[in-house]
């Protein structure tokens, strides 16, 4: 893991006493509400619904289990005793008091972690692929460049204020686990004919009210020149996006307006004409970077793992957990686990501090030390024998973090919704309870297989739903919550946007909606093998709206 | 329809609603006002607390009152008074029960 140097040490806790002072002075009235805005938002610190919220910077959406626990003392000791894991591989605290803000940022620089530029219009915390350094489909491990973009965005002085929050995602794998498509900007880790690694670049992806999947704008980027290709994008961006309207002000409607191959002339010659070699990464300082991420020493461990296998053939319920929650490792004998945090029925990507404190645990004992969040709001021990996943799945079990539903009905992404989020129309998080309680974790959940459903409860999508298999997307119409279905959506290698059903349903009504498109699926398959998302592709929309609008009609707004 | 004047705390961002002159955290121990009158000179009388940092975003919102219990008209205000629908054991909801 990336261990800070005595630079961001310092940079750390030099903004940790800032923070101190300028709430101090925000308190004593020295500050208004107008004037420290600016300043709390930079450091994570939202107003919402019921009290302000903290978003805690994970970058690349790795931890530590020292890390974890801290996360954990902090939400018991300044909150309620749990936190929310966000689409951008964070934690957000919902009750914090801003008397308590700079404590609770100097804890968290005590084990090399802030809430530093998780709100404002500047460079977010950079996401990667949640299986980085595990998998075994990948070319490269993503995160030293997430880590390389981290360095270089953090209060960057010509991008600290641009005209709309940027989002940068990397993968390392030809199978896109990190949504970069649906990025402002995303870095997809590939090789060149001389075997050489570089990057694909994507841009003026991004969800929001105005869905757009971003353009490959190049094929290969050497890797030397990850940040001025980078400064070269965001410059233009800067300079040319928009400002007289903030719903207008994103990358991708800059690339939509001056056109996808304008917008590639103007980055390349932005590359060109300042490319002198300042930004050029050094060979060394990629192989430094890179050391810090490199993977434990992991000896193949033999053919056959008898006690998992042994389990395996004698436990209907740890053999679907296998199915469900264990990944293909790089390694013979090892196994990638997927914490759900999606219990049947609870609230999607919550975490209470004794949860925490058990992933932190296990990752200890058994998992190297390593923790992932993963965009899907779940948790990830990427580095486990296969023969320890028998103790550890008991161990989890008998917390309730067995949940055997990864990539299922139930394993739903959900935001806040308007149980908490100032901006939101309408609640998502019951939503999904909803429909988790509906289709559970058994025998129907499995017949169905894989399927994502993506919940937002306004139209800014931080809960994904355009890139839902199906999509729900929560409004208010007079005084009433109603929610549109989107069917088709994606966020993998092979993205696209959802389509819209139709009118909405109501709250009470949704559930049963998205049964009706569940049911209709199971009727239309050509067999088990033909997943939700390729059923869809093949036959359309008509019969999902003919199900939903026609035989039943189910629509009642 | 009355109305109660609304505000976030500053030290810890805790929903307090205006009561003669003070604010309190119990919906129903708000003070309700009955004419856009009063609510407008409520609102201003709130606004020194602005000024005087104690309270960040004041304004008004639509209740229902009856029988010494009050409640918020639309859902959003509504949840914002009692707490998270997903979670009755935190927000006001927890201190009233």
């Amino acid at each position: 893991m990336y261990r800070y140097d005595e630079f961001d040490a310092a940079f750390v806790k030099d903004r940790v006493s800032q923070f101190r002072d300028q709430v101090e002075r925000r308190l004593s009235g020295e500050l208004n509400e107008d004037q420290f805005r600016i300043h709390r938002l930079m450091n994570g610190l939202y107003l919402q619904l019921h009290a302000y919220m903290l978003r805690i910077a994970i970058p690349y959406g790795t931890l530590s289990s020292r890390q974890m626990r801290k996360l954990a003392d902090v939400a018991r000791r300044y909150d309620k005793g749990y936190g929310h894991f966000t689409t951008r591989q964070n934690l957000q605290l919902n009750w914090p008091a801003l008397k308590d803000t700079p404590d609770i940022l100097a804890e968290l620089a005590s084990v090399e972690m802030h809430a530093i530029q998780t709100s404002g219009n500047c460079i977010r915390n950079v996401t990667a692929d949640h299986f980085a350094g595990a998998a075994a489909d990948e070319i490269d491990d993503p995160r030293p460049y997430a880590e390389i973009l981290r360095q270089w965005s953090s209060i960057h002085p010509e991008f600290s204020f641009l005209p709309r929050k940027f989002k940068i995602a990397v993968t390392g794998a030809a199978r896109d686990r990190a949504a970069i498509q649906v990025h402002d900007i995303g870095y997809q880790i590939v090789r060149n004919r001389a075997g050489e690694p570089g990057f694909a670049v994507w841009v003026g992806g991004g969800q929001g009210r105005t869905p757009m999947i971003a353009k490959k704008i190049r094929d290969f980027l050497p890797v030397a020149d990850l940040l001025a290709y980078s400064e070269a994008i965001v410059r233009v961006y800067n300079l040319e996006g928009r400002r007289d309207n903030k719903y207008k002000a994103r990358i991708k409607i800059l690339l939509h307006e001056k056109g996808a191959e304008p917008f590639r002339v103007a980055v390349e010659e932005e590359f060109a004409a300042r490319n002198d070699g300042a930004l050029r990464l050094p060979q060394a300082e990629i192989d430094r970077i890179h050391a810090y991420f490199a993977p434990p020493a992991l000896k193949a461990r033999l053919a056959k793992p008898e006690l998992f296998d042994a389990r395996r053939n004698a436990d209907g319920k740890f053999r679907a957990f296998v199915e469900t929650n264990i990944a293909q490792h790089k390694i013979d004998g090892f196994g990638i686990v997927t914490i759900s945090l999606k219990p049947i029925g609870g609230i999607p990507g919550d975490a209470t501090s004794e949860q925490m404190d058990i992933v932190a645990d296990l990752a200890e004992r058994y998992g190297h030390d390593e923790i992932r969040v993963s965009h899907e709001q779940n948790l990830v021990l990427p580095h486990v024998a296969l023969d320890d996943i028998p103790a550890i799945y008991d161990f989890l079990a008998k917390h309730g973090l067995a949940t055997s539903n990864i990539g299922q009905i139930s394993d739903i992404i959900a935001c806040p919704g308007l149980d908490y989020c100032s901006l939101a129309t309408a609640r998502s998080i019951p939503v999904a309870q909803r429909i988790s309680d509906r289709f559970g974790d058994g025998e129907r959940a499995h017949e169905i297989g894989d399927l994502k459903i993506k919940i937002s409860g306004c139209i800014n999508a931080c809960g994904h739903h355009h890139v839902g298999h199906i999509g729900i997307l929560g409004l208010e119409r007079k005084g009433v919550e109603t929610y549109q279905i989107t069917l088709g959506g994606s966020a993998d290698e092979n993205c696209t946007l959802g389509d819209i059903t139709g009118p909405g349903f109501s709250y009470e009504a949704v559930v049963d909606a998205v049964e009706t498109v569940v049911d209709t699926y199971l009727g239309l398959r050509t067999d088990k093998s033909e997943d939700f998302l390729t059923a869809y592709r093949r036959v359309g929309m008509a019969p999902f709206k003919a199900a939903l609008y026609e035989k039943n009609p189910g629509a009642d707004i | 329809m009355p109305q109660v004047v609304t505000a976030s705390r500053l030290v810890d961002g805790i929903v307090v609603f205006w009561s003669h002159g003070g604010w309190v955290e119990l919906l129903d121990q708000a003070q309700v006002l009955q004419t856009k009158d009063d609510v407008e000179a409520n609102i201003k009388s709130a606004q020194a607390d602005v000024a005087a940092n104690l309270v960040v975003d004041v304004f008004a919102f639509e209740v229902k009152a009856a029988a010494g219990h009050v409640e918020a008209v639309t859902l959003r205000d509504r949840i914002r008074t009692a707490g998270p629908t997903v979670h009755r054991d935190h927000g006001k909801q927890a201190v009233a029960r």
